[in-house]
């Protein structure tokens, strides 16, 4: 090969690199292991982590533990899904294409919104982008968030917002109810962003916000953190929302301590919102021969063809989490997503039933989908260690999110299909025994 | 107004509708079979997934129970596996054959990988347990951050960058956010050159910078002289891909970091090319502050139709101190995760993501890393060259390389070859379709008429190559001697003939509607 090249050695085609850059020898790094040894190695490292499967485990905000269908992983791991690019040949690619289609359909159904984009990195991007986005739309520079809305998802949405001179203005949060988001609502306000259920649990009439919001010609952007809430309760759109996005993990892709996840993004149809919508949409058309078929469209929103003046700088996105969420919801349909959503609020309420009933503990969240928040007579955070100690996983302490803020007694405790009456047992002879 | 009611309806069933369209009955040609939507085939009360019965107690949710349905169908598991399995025949694939994408890095994606990440103890963790009961975590997290920075001489790396163009953001952030600290309210432009990647100029632009576009040289390179012109106090860096999107090592890359350091900015390197160095040069000791690692490019995490990736972001002392939350550190033997802005140490320009990052992408890549180590790293850049070098050097005779001399991890033509044969490089790369190959990267980079990029990757035998280059060779030929039709037609043997994308864009069906009005659509 060196022979057809014309050059003597490998050297020779690296001779464009400055000679004080070249290293002799190798970097200082272990030489190359076998497939036994990396195995070992991986194994051990895991082994020293507690998994979601070996615990009675109550752990939400934000990622919930739930059952995925054999068939899901099965699917993501055909070559043709897995090790496929990004389907900017779509004469080779209608299967990518065609599975994008029909996830932005059940996205969009399931939101109550027109239309949905490819997916994003994961709820808290989805969150930000839509914030840039509504200023696009409104041509404003102020958002208000809701001190309920997750604090990673605000942090997030405020560092992707602030070098682009947005001002996001958050309020305290308000465990249990709503903090008064609306009175901060004036005239240069682009949006309004508000979690429902909100990052405590508690569920939203999201209405009025979009009454208020509209009013002022502010967009509505709701946001959820467990995608299975929308089988049970009240869409987003049916409630005014302009922008719905958030996290889709609940279905197909896993706890994977906190990624690859899949953003959704959903928005109304109108030609503004279309424009100025991130991220890659797949859309229908035919073939020379008449034949439907599917294609990324719309591009020229994009960064490869529209450089600096792209309505996002996203390129890959969350592809394969995208065909699991979509394999999942094609497997549940509307009858089995609702049934699952069903099963998990039933769980939380008997839950919650059960805690709140220890002595001491009081429950702060009267209205919730399958995770809700109880106040402990002590510091949440320690009695979460000490579970952790007799092998529970009891739930997110407030203070992890929200250190200094107060909220150090509060407990956020999600329940879900994969527990077991075993599972509750557990948990309350646990908190018996620490509290 | 939803879009769905002004544009044009989704279409009914061609694919039943076949007769008009194609020449058999039922639409499917053999092993390529016909398959409609979900939502034409569903039935709306199946369903999949064996649940228990739910107890139907009084719900709780404040009367905000939903009252219409879903408008979702369900499938048995049997038609779930039978739709998506007929969809993925429908795909290329590095499973598949050669996929000679320049840029993208389509290497073959090691089984092992998946095994590892699928273990219990890291794909069934949740990222708010108790830190105590996820020390492993933190462990493999520690460990691909010391590879990471090993192989680029660099003292920080923030791991949370979910893609690459996050990798960027977080590089430019970091950036922003150090002049900010020196008070540089000033420095605002970023140079950029013409060959850039697209999410450069949209990612400075996120940062609140304007973009100054630097020309290439006739050899491909920045051109020094146009660099050295438009240094001044308002730059605030420069963002430049090494080795580039032409192919080439940016050979003044010292110079060049050298006079925008003296000029007051900072040095954010593209490394979606890194798989071309590895192991034999670290960006570290070229005079980088910033560059992002596309795991899923270098390190061999799958595309899976368009990610999931990860952008793991490396630093100089410089950028250090900004680098976001979270990120682990190891006290004694104890590791501990950093969340919060306020606990950092240094002064972190924020966070960018819920969560740690993707640590699915990072036990794939550590374990990609470490089964090649110091040494197989090493090799793979080399192969990657060869085999780049090999392709460009057996085609110069049928097709036209657009700069001279060697080249680096992909090789770049341009449509000189295609002359007056009326063949566009869009009709070649069809043609490439029909042949079984995935084609090149096209029209890109800009700077080169007709671009088409070709990168093989260190994963292709000599006998792939050999049969690759036989194949292309056999095009370009076919194409002077005049056997236009084969281009212009192509792909004829696709799943699908070309897909008309004008009509997509003018009249957007972003999603499947009912066809209450259509009675043909029933099956």
């Amino acid at each position: 090969m060196l022979e057809t090249v014309g050059v003597a050695s490998i050297d020779d085609l690296f001779s464009d690199v400055p000679e004080a850059a070249r290293l002799d020898g190798s970097v200082d790094l272990p030489p190359k292991a076998t497939e036994i040894a990396v195995e070992r190695a991986f194994t051990r490292m895991s082994r020293r982590n507690l998994s979601a499967g070996e615990a009675p485990f109550f752990v939400g905000a934000g990622a919930y533990k739930h059952h995925v269908p054999a068939t899901v992983d099965h699917m993501i791991q055909r070559s043709e899904y897995l090790t496929s690019y990004t389907p900017y040949q779509p004469e080779i690619s209608q299967g990518t294409l065609q599975t994008l289609f029909e996830f932005q359909t059940q996205v969009a159904a399931l939101t109550g919104m027109d239309i949905a984009n490819a997916s994003m990195y994961d709820g808290s991007t989805s969150c930000a982008e839509a914030v840039l986005m509504a200023s696009r739309v409104t041509k404003r520079k102020k958002a208000v968030m809701s001190g309920n809305l997750h604090p990673h998802y605000a942090s997030s949405t405020h560092t992707l917002a602030k070098y682009m001179d947005i001002n996001t203005v958050s309020q305290d949060a308000n465990p249990g109810s709503l903090d008064d988001i609306a009175a901060a609502i004036d005239d240069e306000t682009a949006c309004v962003v508000v979690q429902n259920p909100d990052v405590f649990g508690q569920v939203h009439d999201l209405e009025p916000l979009a009454k208020a919001a509209h009013d002022k010609g502010a967009l509505l952007i709701a946001v959820f953190t467990e995608v299975l809430s929308l089988g049970l309760m009240k869409s987003p759109g049916s409630m005014g929302a302009d922008i719905v996005v958030g996290e889709g993990q609940s279905l197909g892709v896993g706890l994977q301590f906190g990624g690859p996840y899949v953003g959704l993004f959903a928005c109304r149809g109108d030609r503004n919102f279309l424009r100025n919508m991130p991220g890659r949409l797949a859309g229908e058309t035919v073939d020379a021969d008449g034949r439907r078929g599917f294609v990324l469209t719309l591009s020229t929103r994009e960064q490869h063809i529209r450089r600096d003046k792209a309505t996002s700088n996203i390129c890959t996105n969350s592809g394969l989490m995208a065909l699991a969420w979509t394999v999942h919801m094609t497997l549940l349909g509307q009858a089995g997503f609702t049934k699952l959503a069903r099963i998990n609020h039933e769980r939380a309420c008997e839950l919650a039933d059960r805690l709140s009933a220890l002595p001491g503990v009081e429950l702060v969240t009267d209205a919730f989908f399958n995770e809700f928040t109880i106040r402990l007579p002590g510091d949440a955070a320690k009695v979460v260690q000490a579970l952790a100690d007799k092998g529970v996983l009891g739930g997110v302490p407030a203070s992890r999110l929200y250190p200094g803020k107060g909220h150090d007694d509060l407990l956020l405790v999600a329940a879900t299909e994969t527990n077991t009456p075993e599972d509750f047992d557990a948990l309350e002879a646990a908190l018996k025994e620490v509290l | 107004m939803a879009m769905n009611t002004q544009g044009r309806p989704s279409r009914p069933l061609h694919v039943y509708d076949a007769g008009a369209y194609t020449d058999t009955f039922s639409g499917s040609k053999g092993l390529d079979q016909a398959e409609p939507l979900i939502f034409e085939r569903g039935a709306f009360d199946n369903c999949g997934v064996d649940l228990e019965e739910p107890k139907g107690t009084k719900t709780r949710l404040g009367g905000l129970d939903r009252q219409d349905a879903l408008g979702l169908p369900g499938l048995s598991e049997p038609e779930t596996v039978r739709h998506y399995v007929r969809l993925s025949r429908k795909n290329y694939a590095i499973d598949l054959g050669l996929y000679p994408l320049g840029s993208c890095t389509m290497k073959h994606n090691p089984r092992l990988n998946e095994k590892l990440a699928r273990l219990p103890g890291f794909i069934d963790i949740h990222p708010l347990q108790p830190q105590s009961t996820v020390q492993g975590a933190f462990e493999l997290i520690g460990e691909l951050a010391h590879w990471l920075m090993t192989l680029t001489n660099t003292p920080c790396v923030a791991m949370s960058p979910k893609a690459g163009a996050h990798g960027e953001l977080c590089g430019m952030m970091a950036i922003r956010a150090a002049l900010d600290a020196r008070g540089e309210s000033k420095r605002r432009r970023v140079l950029v050159p013409e060959s850039a990647h697209g999410t450069n100029p949209a990612t400075a632009v996120q940062c609140g910078f304007t973009v100054d576009e630097i020309p290439a040289d006739a050899g491909g390179r920045v051109d020094m002289e146009a660099f050295k012109a438009k240094l001044g106090d308002d730059v605030a860096g420069i963002m430049l891909t090494n080795p580039n999107t032409c192919g080439l090592f940016e050979r003044d890359i010292k110079e060049i970091a050298d006079l925008i350091h003296e000029a007051g900015g900072y040095f954010y390197c593209d490394g979606a090319n890194f798989n071309a160095i590895v192991g034999r040069v670290r960006p570290g000791d070229l005079g980088i502050d910033a560059m992002h690692i596309n795991l899923h490019k270098t390190f061999s995490t799958p595309h899976g139709g368009g990610g999931p990736g990860s952008g793991p972001t490396v630093f100089s002392e410089a950028l250090a101190p900004y680098a976001p939350v979270p990120y682990v550190v190891k006290e004694n033997d104890t590791w501990r995760m950093v969340e919060q802005e306020a606990d950092a140490e240094g002064e972190p320009f924020g966070r960018m993501v819920a969560f740690h990052g993707n640590m699915g992408m990072f036990t794939r890549a550590l374990s990609y890393m470490m089964s090649h180590g110091s040494d197989g790293l090493k090799q793979v850049a080399e192969d990657a060259v060869l085999n780049a070098n090999y392709i460009q050097a057996r085609l110069t005779g049928v097709m036209t390389p657009a700069f001279e001399g060697t080249c680096m991890h992909e090789a770049l033509f341009d449509d000189r070859f295609l002359e007056g044969t009326g063949v566009s490089t869009l009709d070649f790369a069809k043609a490439m379709i029909d042949e079984g190959y995935h084609p090149m990267t096209m029209y890109f980079p800009l700077v080169v008429h007709g671009a088409m990029l070709i990168e093989p990757t260190e994963t292709e035998s000599k006998g792939s190559l050999d049969r690759f280059c036989d194949t292309l060779e056999g095009l370009a030929n076919a194409a002077k001697a005049g056997e236009t039709e084969r281009f212009t037609a192509a792909p004829r043997h696709a799943p699908a003939k070309r897909l008309d994308e004008t009509q997509a864009a003018r009249n957007p069906v972003l999603r499947w509607v009912p066809q209450e009005a259509t009675p043909q659509a029933a099956e």
